[in-house]
């Protein structure tokens, strides 16, 4: 029991020492990303020795000190309890949500079999759909509790916005159930090992390029990134719900948007690219089309498996950035409409021909 | 076992909120004291803030809200029987077709009169 709990203890510090690494390295991908694609020089005085890639280490060490030895600032007018909480209720969902996504398959050591996911939920999808939409409260509780008249039109944008996309997430969510045959997102990682006419690794993109489509537009509407970002549109409504938050707050709430994108990109990659399958690759080793086969040790194979759900998910982080920094803003009435006359028919006519093609090829 | 499948996610869920915890205070032990009556002041770009925010504003958001609370809920319903559709077959087919139909038309009785339309 204790060697139990200790087990699942290291992975869910290995996950969340993963995840808020990352959320930093993004924020100084973005700026450097952001500068590539429009063709600037970006942050280039954090360096070390003037060597400018080194500023990542800089950037990621320096900021957060920076953000946590900053002023506190709570408004007169605020309630004081909620400024405080709405943060935490921001960041706190996104970070357990991780504790379902499947970053390998089955670790053996000796006799024990580690499944390398942190928790083994029989109705994982609906978890993270559940803590997915927990983060509206902090958006609109951050709004409201400012007394700000801008943070409050940021928030209620916010609410109204994410709850519209949630129901189109929701539907790219059930056609992938109906695909699979299960909640269990080990399970759907599993079920995209096999090959298609022996040689095609059977991804989940292959079967739903529309529900790929849709629960891509509905992910970076939910993270309120651009162009969706309406909450927050510095141009209009200074930063939007957090613009009575400075230090730590800010930070947190700063952070929540990395790791909305990675969760996102990591839902993708579980649920349309295959999650921790390498193409070809068994527990075994690799087998080839073909007659082909690698032998591989088993440590080397696990090893590979999260290194290829690491790179797929730090490949999507990649493209949500280069959207937000090739796109402009959504105005308010064509993201409303994206969200209910575009994507939500879309859904429900996608699950109608999922549910249609299974029959026709079921007998 | 239930206790299996939820014991990590008890676990994340105290690792995640100490996190947050230790954040949220860390702000305020290790950060500067310095208050001042314009500091505190509601920030509208400089100018003199108008007033509290606690007021009224536009009843198309109350509306989306109110039309999201149906549909989530309808949407819940998809689940259980997107799990059981390949037992169930053409049966499931059929009765799931009425159901959406009867949505769409929600759907298309609320985009007539208005209710999606945002000036």
């Amino acid at each position: 029991m204790l060697i139990d709990v200790t087990i699942i203890v290291i992975k869910v510090l290995a996950v969340i020492g993963l995840v808020m690494p990352l959320a930093g390295i993004l924020g100084w991908i973005e700026r450097k990303g952001s500068a590539l694609i429009h063709d600037r020089v970006g942050a280039n005085r954090a360096s070390i020795l003037g060597f400018s890639g080194a500023g990542l280490v800089n950037t990621m060490v320096a900021d957060p000190i920076k953000f946590i030895t900053k002023e506190d600032i709570i408004p007169r007018g605020a309630d004081r309890l909620l400024h405080t909480l709405a943060p935490c209720i921001n960041l706190l969902p996104v970070l357990i949500a991780f504790a379902v996504l499947p970053f390998g398959d089955v670790l053996i050591v000796g006799d024990r079999e580690i499944n390398l996911q942190v928790a083994p939920l029989g109705v994982g999808v609906m978890y993270l759909l559940a803590m997915m939409s927990l983060g509206v409260y902090g958006v609109v509780l951050g709004g409201w509790a400012s007394n700000n008249r801008w943070a409050l039109l940021g928030g209620i944008r916010g609410s109204a916005q994410m709850i519209s996309y949630e129901l189109p997430m929701g539907l790219a969510i059930v056609s992938m159930i109906l695909t699979y045959n299960t909640l269990d997102l080990q399970e759907m990682a599993r079920a995209q090992g096999e090959l298609l006419w022996g040689w095609l690794p059977a991804w989940g993109i292959l079967y739903q390029p529309v529900a790929f489509v849709i629960f891509l537009i509905a992910g970076i509407a939910e993270s309120k990134r651009i162009p969706f970002d309406l909450p927050e549109s510095e141009s209009e409504l200074i930063s939007g719900y957090f613009t009575e938050y400075s230090g730590v707050k800010h930070l947190m709430f700063f952070m929540t948007d990395f790791v909305e994108v990675i969760i996102v990109s990591g839902m993708i990659t579980t649920l349309f690219f295959g999650g921790w399958q390498v193409p070809y690759l068994s527990a075994t080793g690799f087998e080839f089309p073909g007659d082909t086969a690698i032998a591989l040790p088993h440590l080397l194979v696990v090893v590979l498996q999260i290194a290829a759900f690491t790179i797929k998910t730090v490949f999507f982080c990649w493209f949500q950035i280069m959207i937000r920094w090739t796109v402009p803003r959504f105005r308010y009435d064509q993201l409303m409409q994206l969200g209910w006359l575009g994507l939500l028919p879309l859904g429900f006519v996608n699950i109608i021909a999922t549910a249609l093609m299974i029959l026709a090829t079921q007998d | 076992m239930l206790a299996d499948q939820y014991l990590p996610v008890l676990i994340m869920l105290l690792v995640a909120g100490a996190i947050v915890t230790i954040m949220v205070n860390a702000g305020r032990l290790l950060g500067p004291r310095n208050r001042t009556e314009t500091k505190l002041d509601t920030f509208e770009c400089g100018n003199e803030s108008s007033g509290s925010a606690w007021g009224r504003f536009s009843v198309k958001f109350y509306l989306t809200a109110i039309l999201f609370i149906v549909f989530d809920v309808e949407v819940v319903f998809m689940y259980p029987w997107a799990l059981v559709f390949r037992d169930l077959g053409w049966f499931a087919m059929s009765s799931m077709s009425i159901f959406i139909g009867v949505l769409a038309l929600g759907l298309v009785y609320e985009w007539r009169k208005g209710a999606l339309e945002w000036e």
